[in-house]
C-alpha cells in the first residue's frame, strides 16, 4: 500500500495529494475488499510451510479421501495432502507473479521510456520489436523454450515469463511518456541540461506512477494465468508443487470422472481470487488516480 | 490505407521470419542435445550408439555447418515439410497437425466471434441499466480472473460429471466411426459443446467488461453531451458511442489473441479434445521436439492470419483509416 503515496512528498502540495489518496483508499469498497483477499492468501502462502511441515509431495495420508477434520481438503489418488499442496502452491503463485510481473514490469518500462522519450529512429526499432513480441503468442514461444529445459524451477519459469508478455506495457508507457514529453517543464529540464536519465525518472516517472503501480498489477496477474496455463500443459516446474500443477495432476489421474472435486477446486478458486482481487483493484485505484470515475 | 497495410503486412512477415529463426535457434543451441535425448528414450546397446549418432546426426543434417543447416531449414519449411513425428511412428508432422487442426478451429472461431458479439451486446446494455450493471461486473470479474482451464474443468465437473449431460472427453465416441451420418454429427455435437460454452464464458466475461466501460467513458464524452444538450434522442447517442467504443474492442480483440489460443489448448488438454492443445500435450510428454515446434509454427502462422483479418476489420469500421488520417494503431 506505501507504493500508492507514490514518490517522496516533498512540499505541501504532494503531501496533501498523499492524504487525499490514503483518504480515497480506505473509503474505497473495491480495494479494501481486494487487498483482504490477497492479504488472506498471502499470509497463508507465508504460514504454509509452519501450517503443513515436510514435503507436500509425500504420501501421507489415505488415498483419494474426502476433505475431513484431519485432512481440510482431502488427499488425492495417491494419499498426498491436498491442502498441504494448495499452501505450498500458493506461495508458488505469488512468487511468479511477482518475478515475472516485476521481470515484465522492468522491460515494458525500460523499453517505453527509452522509445517514448528518444523518439525518431530508435523509436522505430524499438517499437517493431515491441510489435513482433506482441504478435507471437506468449504460449506458443514459452512451450518451445521450455520444452528443451531439463530442470526448471519456479524462478526459471517466472524469468520466461517476464521476458515475453512485456510488450503491452511497453506500448503503453511509451504512449504515456509521448505525452508527457510535450509539456513544459520536461522541455524546461531538458534545455537546462539535465541528463536523459534524470529526466525520464525524475519528471516523467513521477508524473505517471500510478500509471506504472498500476501496469504491475495487470502484470502480476498475468504472470499468474500464464504460469498456471503452462503447468497445465506439463511445462511447470520439475520439481515442487504449483496450483497449476495440481490442475494438471487431478486432470490427468481422471479426478474429474471419480468426482474427486476437492482436488481440483481449491487451487482454481484460489487463482481465481487472486487474479480477480487484483484486477478490482486496478479498477479501484484507476477511480482513485482519475477523479473523473469515481462513483459519486 | 496502402501504406497502413504496407506496414502490417511488414511487421508479420519480420515476426514470421524471427518466430521460425528461434524455432531453428532453441534445439541447437539449448543445453542438452536432441540426438542423444532420443536415443535414451530407447533401450540401445551401448556399442551401437556412435554408429546410431553418426546416422541421426547425418538425417537431421547436424553435421553440416550451421549456415547451410539453416538455409535448409528454409528450404524444407517453404515446402510444407516439417519434420517427422516420433511419437506417430514417423508419420509427417505437416499431416499430423491438419488432421488436429479443424477441431481446433472448430472450438475457436465460434467462441471468438459469438462471444464477442454478445460481449458487446451485452456490455452496452449492462453500462445503462444499473441492477445489470451490479450483476454484470462482479460476474465479468470473475469470469476474466479465472484460468481457461479451471472454468473447464468445473464445467466438465458440473454438467460431465454430476449432471450427465455431455460427454467429458474426446471429440466423438470411440464406438463410432467419423462418417456423414446424423448419429455422428449429433456426436460430435455433443462433444463440442462443453469446450466451447468453457471458452465462451472465459471470453464473455472479458468483452463485456471492456463494452461496459468503454460506453460509460463514450457517453461521458463532449461529442454524447454536446448531442444530448442539443435533444437528440438517446437510442442516437447510445448509437454513436456504440461506434466508437466498439474501436477499441476490435484492437483488444488483436491483443488478446495470444491469450485466446492459450486458452483453447489447454480448455482441449481437459476435455481430450482431439484438436492442437492435445496433440501439444501429448508432444512434450512424447518429448516430440518435431511435432512440437510443428505447432509453434501452426500456431504463429494461425495468429498472424487472424491479425490481419482484425485489421481488415478495423479498417471497415473507422473509416479514418481508410482516408489515410491517423486512428488504426491495431
Amino acid at each position: 500500500m506505501t507504493a500508492l503515496a507514490g514518490p517522496i512528498p516533498k512540499a505541501g502540495e504532494s503531501v496533501g495529494r498523499a492524504r487525499e489518496v490514503r483518504y480515497f483508499v480506505l473509503r474505497s469498497r473495491k480495494i479494501l475488499i481486494s487487498a483482504v483477499i490477497l492479504a488472506v492468501f498471502l499470509v497463508l502462502a507465508v504460514l504454509g510451510p509452519a501450517l503443513r511441515p515436510g514435503d507436500p509431495n509425500a504420501f501421507v495420508g489415505p488415498l483419494g479421501a474426502p476433505p475431513s477434520s484431519e485432512w481440510w481438503f482431502g488427499t488425492t489418488t495417491f494419499g498426498q495432502d491436498v491442502f498441504a499442496q494448495f499452501l505450498y502452491g500458493l506461495g508458488s503463485t505469488f512468487l511468479v507473479g511477482l518475478a515475472g510481473g516485476g521481470i515484465a514490469a522492468l522491460i515494458g518500462v525500460t523499453v517505453g521510456f527509452v522509445a517514448g522519450y528518444r523518439g525518431g529512429i530508435t523509436d522505430e526499432v524499438l517499437n517493431m520489436l515491441t510489435n513482433i513480441v506482441l504478435v507471437i503468442p506468449t504460449i506458443a514461444l514459452l512451450v518451445v523454450v521450455t520444452a528443451f529445459f531439463k530442470a526448471r524451477g519456479i524462478v526459471v519459469e517466472a524469468a520466461f515469463i517476464g521476458l515475453t508478455s512485456w510488450p503491452w506495457a511497453a506500448r503503453a508507457i511509451r504512449a504515456q511518456t509521448f505525452s508527457l514529453n510535450a509539456r513544459e517543464f520536461v522541455d524546461l529540464a531538458r534545455i537546462s541540461g539535465v541528463p536523459s536519465w534524470r529526466v525520464i525518472f525524475g519528471e516523467i516517472a513521477p508524473n505517471m506512477s500510478s500509471y506504472l503501480f498500476m501496469t504491475f498489477i495487470l502484470l502480476f496477474g498475468g504472470s499468474i494465468l500464464i504460469a498456471a496455463s503452462l503447468d497445465f500443459i506439463g511445462l511447470g516446474p520439475t520439481a515442487g508443487v504449483s496450483l497449476g500443477l495440481m490442475m494438471y495432476n487431478s486432470v490427468a489421474w481422471s479426478a474429474l470422472q471419480l468426482g474427486m472435486w476437492w482436488w481440483f477446486v481449491p487451487p482454481g478458486v484460489a487463482i481465481t481470487a487472486i487474479v480477480g482481487a487484483l484486477y478490482v483493484m486496478n479498477v479501484g485505484l484507476d477511480e482513485i488516480f482519475n477523479p473523473r470515475l469515481r462513483e459519486s | 490505407m496502402r501504406r497502413y497495410f504496407g506496414r502490417k503486412l511488414l511487421i508479420y512477415g519480420l515476426t514470421f521470419f524471427v518466430a521460425a529463426t528461434i524455432n531453428w535457434m532453441i534445439p541447437r543451441f539449448m543445453p542438452g542435445d536432441p540426438v542423444q535425448s532420443l536415443l535414451s528414450r530407447h533401450q540401445v546397446a551401448p556399442e551401437a550408439v556412435p554408429h546410431l549418432i553418426a546416422y541421426y546426426n547425418a538425417l537431421f543434417g547436424l553435421d553440416q555447418p550451421l549456415w547451410q543447416q539453416y538455409l535448409n531449414f528454409w528450404g524444407s519449411l517453404l515446402n510444407g515439410d516439417l519434420g517427422r513425428s516420433v511419437y506417430q511412428s514417423g508419420r509427417p508432422v505437416t499431416e499430423v497437425i491438419l488432421a488436429a487442426l479443424p477441431y481446433t478451429l472448430g472450438l475457436l472461431i465460434p467462441a471468438i466471434l459469438l462471444s464477442w458479439w454478445a460481449g458487446n451486446k451485452f456490455g452496452a446494455i449492462a453500462a445503462r441499466r444499473r441492477y445489470l450493471d451490479n450483476a454484470v461486473l462482479p460476474i465479468g470479474y470473475i469470469l476474466s480472473a479465472a484460468p481457461y482451464m479451471w472454468l473447464a474443468i468445473m464445467v466438465a465437473w458440473i454438467l460431465g460429471s454430476v449432471l450427465r449431460i455431455f460427454p467429458i472427453s474426446g471429440g466423438y465416441s470411440y464406438a463410432l466411426e467419423p462418417s456423414l451420418t446424423w448419429a455422428f454429427a449429433v456426436d460430435l455435437f455433443a462433444h463440442w459443446v462443453m469446450p466451447f460454452l468453457s471458452l465462451f464464458m472465459v471470453m464473455f466475461g472479458g468483452w463485456a467488461i471492456g463494452m461496459r466501460n468503454m460506453i460509460i467513458y463514450e457517453l461521458d464524452a463532449d461529442y454524447s453531451r454536446y448531442l444530448d444538450a442539443l435533444g437528440a434522442p438517446s437510442g442516437l447517442v447510445r448509437r454513436y458511442a456504440f461506434r466508437n467504443a466498439v474501436l477499441p474492442q476490435v484492437t483488444g480483440l488483436a491483443l488478446q489473441l495470444g491469450v485466446i489460443v492459450a486458452g483453447a489448448l489447454v480448455t482441449e488438454i481437459v476435455f481430450s479434445y482431439p484438436g492442437l492443445g492435445k496433440l501439444l500435450l501429448a508432444a512434450v510428454q512424447n518429448e516430440d521436439y518435431f511435432l512440437l515446434q510443428g505447432i509453434f509454427l501452426f500456431v504463429i502462422i494461425g495468429t498472424l492470419i487472424a491479425n490481419f483479418l482484425v485489421d481488415i476489420a478495423y479498417v471497415l469500421l473507422d473509416p479514418r483509416t481508410r482516408v489515410g488520417m491517423s486512428g488504426g494503431s491495431a
